[in-house]
């Protein structure tokens, strides 16, 4: 089981949009904004396949990274992480496959579901495939100023180190 | 397919720099030496006249120099318990020059959505292609095709446009409705007729969307609404081109063989030549070679089809071919009101029907003349109503139509403040459509009136002359 530093979860778990960063084909780096849902082990955000370009990124190069930095995301906080991570594209089923993390979803945004209610009017926007991240490395700013070395968590050992 | 698909909008750099620096911070991503991306929030300086972006190293993290970073700025505005709402982001792309403690870059590209600019239904749309570019990939890698799916309750709505049957049932009841009050009523017959009329609906409906991603109308609207751009089953992948004509075909199809039984059952030169023109209008509305709507007669088109043809229709089977002036002049309000749905729902879609090269009224006339015609036409309806009853031709229940005022007011209001706004407009059309539907009943309640009182109190004059 990966770990987290509990602050970093918390944020995690507070936000409702993150950035997430892949790598493209030309090995650039591409942000999109995504909510980030936390299960205590893995994060997993939601692409529908109308702006499914990231999940091309991502089936190429499963290395991302994971940020939340929006204190008006986070209910004000103005601590920042960024959770990098290897990222796995769950698409056995686009139409409701991902319904599975639909009640994590529901807690950040409680509109998700009447919108789901009414999917004749937007069939394509439900047709989603899953992002499943496993964080392998935290970088963590308590007081979200970046001139400051960032707390470094290592997610598969225990050990912190200094950036 | 006429064109290709809409892409989303692109930004040019020096404009995703100017949006970048309207966000208080920016996330810094990069490409660590381990091949991860790294991102950290940082406050970025801009300069738009030179194109440059600086701002301090974060402290612990190595930018490399002489590779491509990128700044992103996002922005959402939390609503508890709904979620959020103003999303906006852009991403400014350059190569990363480090001295001291700074690092700069001359933007080089940029993407981003704003949807105060582009709403989030247009954004959607423009991304069809990317949608269908996901699941083409995925049929290749299973080996086997992989579609978007709709449960099958929702996918024959949205197929069919089951909803507006409403503009078949409003006019063939009235049609029966009039002839009923002339005496002439027969169950049967008057079931089919419902029932093949909608057929003929449905057919045209299918059919619609057939001819227009043929002639790639649909595929060439990215602000379809539920009014208008068509069913997009095709577009979506949900249905393909071949299914969708051979559904048009199975309607028109059992539309035939109940306009035969009709023939057969209360046969008549009447019925024969309105049944041989529905057909036509309905068929050739988009299809060709007649192509009515792209030749700007769509309008005239549904307005004779879903009035004189329909109500004439239903009347002359119950009065087995008998003519006469009441159901013709109850038809032509019933005409006006339909072809203004038709009309206004026009009007969102006129950029991409004048790219089709669909001649609707909206496409050839100014905003001004649009909005006055959609007045003048309402106005002529109610004051043939009005006209009708008048010269006694219509019972004077009829007026009850007139309680739909108010929403032609609505209508005609809304137009001008929304008429570029295709999401501002759908509540127009929805009232719209509406007018129609309650203009409609209530003629049918006028009607209906009509036959209790002439059962009741035969001798209380309903009809001014």
């Amino acid at each position: 089981m990966t770990t987290l530093p509990e602050p970093v979860e918390r944020l995690l778990d507070a936000a409702l949009v993150g950035e997430l960063t892949v790598v493209d084909g030309t090995g650039h780096p591409v942000t999109y904004p995504l909510i980030p849902l936390y299960d205590g082990e893995r994060i997993y955000m939601t692409s529908s396949t109308l702006f499914s370009k990231k999940l091309e990124h991502i089936k190429a190069n499963p290395r991302v990274a994971v940020s939340i930095t929006d204190p008006v995301a986070v209910g004000g906080r103005t601590d920042r992480a960024t959770i990098q991570g290897d990222a796995r594209v769950m698409e056995e089923d686009p139409h409701g496959g991902w319904e599975r993390i639909l009640p994590i979803w529901e807690k950040k945004e409680p509109a998700i579901v009447a919108f789901l209610k009414a999917r004749v009017a937007l069939p394509l926007f439900f047709e989603r495939s899953l992002i499943e991240i496993t964080p392998r490395r935290s970088l963590y700013w308590s007081d979200g100023d970046a001139a400051v070395a960032p707390l470094v968590a290592v997610a598969e050992g225990n050990g912190k180190e200094a950036a | 397919m006429a064109e290709p698909l809409p892409r989303t909008p692109v930004l040019d750099a020096s404009e995703g720099l100017a949006k970048l620096a309207t966000y208080p911070f920016q996330i810094l991503a990069f490409i660590g030496p381990d091949g991860y991306p790294v991102s950290v929030a940082v406050e970025a300086t801009t300069d738009p006249a030179s194109g440059v972006v600086s701002f301090g190293a974060p402290a612990g993290l190595t930018v490399p120099a002489d590779a491509d970073v990128s700044l992103t700025g996002s922005h959402i505005r939390p609503q508890p318990g709904y979620g959020y709402d103003e999303r906006r982001h852009v991403t400014v792309w350059g190569r990363a020059a480090t001295d001291g403690g700074r690092v700069t870059f001359r933007a080089a590209r940029a993407w981003g959505w704003d949807e105060s600019e582009v709403s989030f239904f247009e954004y959607s749309e423009r991304s069809v292609a990317q949608s269908r570019r996901y699941f083409d990939a995925l049929s290749a890698e299973r080996g086997t095709p992989v579609k978007p799916r709709l449960s099958f309750g929702w996918l024959a709505l949205r197929t069919t446009r089951l909803p507006f049957l409403t503009a078949t049932f409003v006019p063939v009841i009235l049609g029966i409705a009039i002839a009923a009050r002339q005496g002439a009523f027969d169950l049967v017959t008057a079931v089919l007729t419902v029932v093949g009329a909608a057929f003929v609906q449905l057919g045209l409906n299918v059919a619609n969307d057939v001819f227009d991603t043929v002639q790639g109308a649909d595929d060439a609207n990215v602000t379809p609404t539920q009014f208008s751009g068509g069913s997009r089953v095709i577009q979506y992948g949900l249905v393909s081109l071949r299914q969708m004509a051979g559904l048009a075909t199975l309607f028109y199809l059992a539309a035939a063989l109940i306009g035969l039984l009709l023939l057969a059952l209360r046969g008549s030169p009447a019925l024969l030549a309105i049944g041989v023109i529905g057909f036509i209008v309905s068929i050739g509305y988009t299809a060709p070679p007649l192509k009515l709507v792209y030749r700007g007669l769509g309008e005239i088109a549904v307005a004779i089809g879903f009035g004189p043809l329909m109500l004439l229709g239903a009347y002359v089977v119950q009065t087995r071919g008998a003519l006469s002036w009441e159901p013709f002049v109850a038809s032509l309000p019933i005409a006006l009101l339909v072809a203004l749905i038709l009309y206004v729902n026009e009007i969102p879609d006129r950029r991409s029907d004048a790219r089709a090269g669909k001649r609707t009224l909206p496409v050839r006339l100014p905003k001004a003349t649009v909005v006055n015609g959609y007045r003048a036409a309402a106005v002529a309806s109610y004051a043939i109503l009005v006209g009708g009853v008048a010269v006694g031709v219509l019972p004077i229940p009829a007026l009850l139509a007139l309680l739909t005022i108010p929403l032609a007011l609505r209508v005609s209001r809304g137009l001008e403040p929304n008429y570029d706004n295709p999401y501002g407009l759908m509540a127009v059309m929805g009232v719209n459509v509406k007018l129609h539907l309650y203009a409609g009943l209530l003629l049918l309640a006028g009607y209906l009136v009509v036959l209790i009182a002439g059962a009741i109190a035969p001798s209380v004059p309903l009809f001014l002359r």
